[in-house]
């Protein structure tokens, strides 16, 4: 039996401290107050004095409400009864379901071997050209979508999850809204999607420490699912929330903040959630699809600066569109050498000529002569951004390619495109070079 | 001597306050030992009879009493024949090992052999009873791979011996004896094939230090021809994220003209690693024969592995390095990131609370970066031959501004400056190295007037380039833009190069050598071009040749009549020279 304690000794934003013996690092507790129960995490040990996080906040928490340990770290329920269900970021059922008891397994385990990832090989593909042909979308990618705010940021991550060939979804919510998850809930529903999804949800009224678990919860139960072999999609939106909330943490312990008041470990903390991401030899894969929306539309900002440098890539959502410029795949060579042997250099090709649009088009606002290059610049940039760029754009990689070239030949000659000869002999459409030199 | 133990007092997330009785030193290898497990942990500040450890696991679940046994030994790494092909962590725990072990995931406490215990080597002595031997000294050698593994003197054995008996050329296995060595008071001493080195003290066991000269070609054109980099210089790649700095240390890593390579993997992603994991093997160096991985060493702690081992990673890595430097070859060390390690030391700076300086980054960052480069170096070795270790480092600043401390700590020592450009990422100008802010105080392989004078037209194009967006290409005379279209010329064929395409990804000294002395030729000279379409149309047809000319096979027959229609091309708007070019040309000739 466990010994309960009844002295809370400090009570500082979400952490409290009780003197107590056998305490382990990483332990759960049940603070009971008079507003019902809550966990909590050892998150520090001196000599006897035990500092906790308390999940559902410090606030109301009394000096006299009692502590009684648990003696293992935080767990989640794993079976397949979780399927279909919705829970919030502590693991508790938001449906009216039942509560899961069986099974618990640990949450924020150790990370794979290196040694033993494979290369990923299999493309996922979504009908999106800005994806598809641009920036291909991998198995066992973990890429967010980066976004200010007011962007369809989770239409795009459910139109994504509903069109991939994936085997179960895992939504994971941080702060989100109620009416984003009512979306995402219909959106899945409608789809069919909804028997082999599972919610983790903390919308933005509940107790922000909580929202900290939200993320190794679903990849913990994700990391089970994929070991039992099925291929696994999770969604987190949105990890500026959680990063969010670390800080205020941080803060509230008084840590010397390393940039913009975040800690100095927010890159090792985001790492070690996105580093589940895994295609697991033999068996199944994580794939991670996050938002992280921009603070201030500012992509230097703590929070999608450090994510970037984790993630393998982002997809950046600006204007309704996904920009080809900071969009980035970096796993996409390891799939787009498969598909066809024009689209790298399609992708790579027709990207450069859409800079170059972009300075012609700087140059025109800044009331200079357009001269013929520039004009066919101008008229390629408008193409571009109507029949590859929208987001109403559903159609397959191969006829995306087919597309890529019909918009080349309308605008340029074969060599002006900076495009290989010999591929241009190939997929140059026959009719395009005279088109152009009509439009002109 | 017996070692001190101890009982942890504090855990504050991968930092274990420790009450120890005995002597312990900084740096100690402790271990707190948590139900069977050891976790391996270093002493990082002492007081009193308190200590604080860097734990190098996960340090849920350890409580307070918990039992901590030091070692008595600074954190350190094994030396001897076998490292090469080998993925460790960041502790020199062999990865691929440990998975046999434990499956898919890294389960802490398990420590293996770094070197295997069951391989045998062919030794051979290289000396006899009653020579005298000194720290560094090979009393013999074994094969690996294609190189000939000196086995010496233990760097820690400090003044001279005298060989007592050596075996004979034989089948030993690294922990077998194969010398016994008297010190000068008398006593024995058995040698084996594998020691021990603190991974902190550099080895400095060589005659001299020399200047870093001779080019380290990574056969990347911009690299080699504007910002080159010496064998035993140190450089550093600073980008923004996506830039390409992995990929171009991937690429370095295959191509680089050294012998060994040590991928220093510290703090990313570990999905990278695998890709240079699992291609390695299958590829083979023309030069040797051999597999890549049998001259690769991998130190992989990634960002998801525990961060205090991340931070000794690097110095695993520099560690092995040296030992092969002693061997008389040539070392390329990558490290991606150091911003990664900085982090460690941030994040650990962080709970012993040091007052911190800026972004948190701890006061002594500086010296210490300053440390770790100084560890690289061109020396000549006691026995005259040289060996010698270049480092190039990446550097991840944060929001891209390399005005931080990392970047700007790691500026004031390194010799070369690779700066990786958002923008021409972003128009997938690859590499990415910005041309004109990026430098190096290293001699190029071309000839270095001419690169100075290829150099001094990117910046006048791009200087035009600049006002042409202010007064337009109206305002723009023919001559400035022909300049201007000149310098985006050489930045479309030359400093750009595809990593994707086989021929294009690694151009030789030869070829580089060889072209660079066509586009010279080109940018020499005056061209008959008179309006901006004509010239226009001029660069783009000749780009469009270009292009396909470097991804010709060297000396085929595609390349040679590539070539010809090139030459053709330059030849018939050829002008007279430019002024400055002719002065250049006399000088050279002369
Ligand atoms: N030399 C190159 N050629 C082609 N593509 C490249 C090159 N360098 C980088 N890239 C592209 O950019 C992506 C990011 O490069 P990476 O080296 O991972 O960036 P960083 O390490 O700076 O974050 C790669 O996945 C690849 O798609
Ligand atoms: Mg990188």
């Amino acid at each position: 039996m466990r010994k309960v304690y009844s002295k809370i000794e400090e009570i500082s934003g979400n952490v409290i401290a009780v003197t107590a013996e056998g305490v382990r690092y990483g332990e759960l507790a049940v603070v009971h107050s008079s507003h019902g129960d809550s966990l909590a995490e050892v998150i520090q040990l001196s000599y006897d004095k035990v500092s906790l996080q308390v999940f559902s906040g410090g606030r109301g928490v009394s000096t006299g409400d009692e502590v009684r340990f648990l003696g293992h770290p935080m767990q989640v329920s794993f079976s397949e009864n979780l399927l279909g269900r919705i829970f919030d970021g502590g693991g508790r059922p938001r449906d009216n379901g039942p509560t899961l008891e069986e099974n618990l397994i640990e949450i924020g385990g150790p990370s794979v071997n290196p040694s033993k990832r494979i290369i990923p090989r299999n493309m996922v593909r979504t009908g999106i050209p800005m994806i598809d042909v641009f920036n291909s979308l991998v198995e066992s990618q973990k890429l967010p979508i980066f976004s200010v705010s007011g962007e369809p940021y989770n239409q795009l991550l459910a139109r994504i999850a509903m069109q991939a060939e994936v085997d179960m979804i895992i939504l994971g919510g941080i702060g989100l809204k109620y009416d984003d998850y009512l979306f995402f809930r219909d959106t899945l529903e409608e789809g069919g999607a909804l028997s082999r999804t599972i919610f983790f949800v903390h919308t933005a009224s509940d107790p922000i420490v909580e929202s900290l678990l939200v993320p190794d919860i679903s990849l913990a139960v994700a990391e089970r699912f994929a070991l039992q072999g099925k291929k696994v999609l999770v969604l987190l939106t949105d990890m500026t929330n959680f990063a969010d909330s670390m800080k205020e943490i941080a803060i509230t312990q008084e840590q010397v903040p390393s940039n913009r008041g975040y800690p100095g470990d927010l890159y090792s903390q985001l790492a070690s959630r996105y580093e589940k991401a895994v295609d697991f030899e033999g068996a199944g894969s994580i794939t991670i699809l996050g938002v992280t929306t921009m603070p201030g539309d500012d992509v230097t900002h703590p929070v999608p600066d450090n994510t970037g440098y984790i993630t393998e890539g982002q997809y950046y959502l600006r204007n309704g569109r996904i920009e080809p410029f900071g969009s980035l795949s970096r796993l996409k060579q390891q799939v787009n050498d498969k598909t066809r042997k024009d689209h790298r250099a399609v992708m790579d090709g027709m990207i450069r000529l859409y800079a170059e649009y972009r300075e012609s088009l700087e140059k025109k606002s800044m009331g200079f002569r357009m001269s013929e290059w520039d004009n066919k610049l101008l008229k390629y940039g408008y193409l571009f951004e109507r029949d590859m760029m929208d987001l109403s754009v559903n159609i397959p990689l191969e006829q995306a390619l087919d597309r890529g070239w019909s918009i080349l030949s309308d605008c340029f000659e074969p060599d002006e495109t900076g495009l290989r000869t010999e591929l241009c002999k190939e997929f140059w459409p026959t009719r395009g070079g005279e088109d152009a030199k009509a439009t002109a | 001597m017996t070692h001190a133990t101890g009982k942890v007092v504090g855990v504050n997330g991968n930092l274990v306050a420790v009450e120890f009785e005995g002597q312990v030193s900084l740096n100690e290898v402790g271990y707190v030992l948590l139900g069977d497990k050891r976790l391996k942990s270093e002493i990082i500040r002492v007081r009193g009879a308190r200590a604080e450890m860097q734990v190098f696991e996960l340090t849920r679940g350890i409580g307070i009493g918990d039992t901590v046994e030091f070692s008595s030994e600074l954190l350190a790494v094994e030396l001897g024949p076998g490292l090469l092909g080998k993925v460790y962590d960041g502790l020199q725990n062999p990865l691929p090992e440990l998975a046999e072990q434990a499956g898919f995931f890294l389960e802490r406490g398990v420590y293996l052999n770094a070197l295997s215990r069951e391989t045998v080597w062919s030794f051979t002595p290289s000396v006899k009873a009653g020579d005298t031997v000194t720290r560094g000294d090979s009393i013999g050698s074994v094969p690996e791979g294609i190189f000939e593994h000196r086995i010496m003197v233990p760097f820690h054995f400090g003044g001279s011996y005298t060989v007592d008996s050596v075996v004979e050329a034989g089948e030993f296995s690294v922990t077998d004896t194969v010398a016994t060595l008297k010190d000068e008071k008398g006593n024995q001493h058995e040698l084996t094939m594998v020691f021990e080195w603190p991974v902190k003290r550099a080895i400095d066991i060589y005659a001299e230090r020399l200047k870093p000269a001779d080019p380290m070609v990574t056969k990347v054109r911009i690299i080699d021809t504007f910002i080159p980099v010496s064998l035993g210089g140190t450089y550093c790649i600073p980008g923004p994220f996506g830039a390409g700095k992995t990929v171009l240390q991937q690429i370095t890593s295959r191509n680089a003209e050294v012998d060994i390579v040590i991928v220093a993997a510290c703090g990313e992603r570990a999905g990278e690693v695998v890709e240079t994991l699992k291609e390695f093997p299958e590829l083979i160096d023309p030069k040797t024969g051999r597999t890549l991985m049998e001259r690769t060493v991998i130190i992989c702690n990634t960002s998801s592995m525990p961060v205090a081992s991340r931070e000794a990673s690097v110095y695993t890595a520099v560690t092995i390095a040296e030992y092969y430097r002693q061997m008389g070859l040539n070392v390329l060390l990558l490290a991606d990131s150091t911003s990664r390690w900085a982090q460690a030391m941030r994040e650990m700076s962080g709970r012993l609370e040091e007052i911190p300086g800026e972004e948190a980054f701890p006061a002594y960052l500086e010296s210490v970066i300053a440390g770790f480069y100084e560890r690289a170096g061109k020396v000549r070795l006691k026995d005259g031959t040289i060996g010698s270790i270049t480092i190039g480092g990446t550097v991840s600043p944060a929001g891209g501004n390399f005005e931080e401390p990392v970047t700007q700590a790691t500026l004031k020592v390194v010799g070369a400056f690779h700066g990786l450009s958002r923008e021409r990422s972003d128009a997938r100008k690859y590499p990415s190295i910005h041309p004109l802010e990026s430098w190096s105080k290293y001699p190029t392989i071309v000839h270095p007037r001419k690169a100075e004078y290829a150099r001094e037209l990117l910046f006048r194009g791009n200087e035009v380039g600049q006002m042409m967006k202010v007064v337009g290409e109206e305002g723009t005379s023919t001559e400035d833009f022909v300049e201007h279209m000149k310098s985006e010329f050489l930045d479309a064929v030359y400093l750009q190069q595809n990593a994707f395409d086989p021929v294009d990804a690694a151009v030789s000294t030869e070829r580089q050598v060889h072209v660079f002395d066509i586009l010279f030729d080109l940018m020499a000279c005056k061209l008959k071009l008179e309006t901006k379409e004509e010239v226009r149309h001029y660069f783009n047809a000749l780009r469009q040749r270009f292009l396909d000319y470097n991804s010709a096979e060297w000396d085929s027959e595609e390349f040679k009549k590539l070539e010809n229609e090139i030459r053709g091309m330059i030849d018939e708007k050829r002008g007279e020279y430019e002024t400055a070019a002719q002065e250049l040309l006399e000088e050279i000739n002369a």
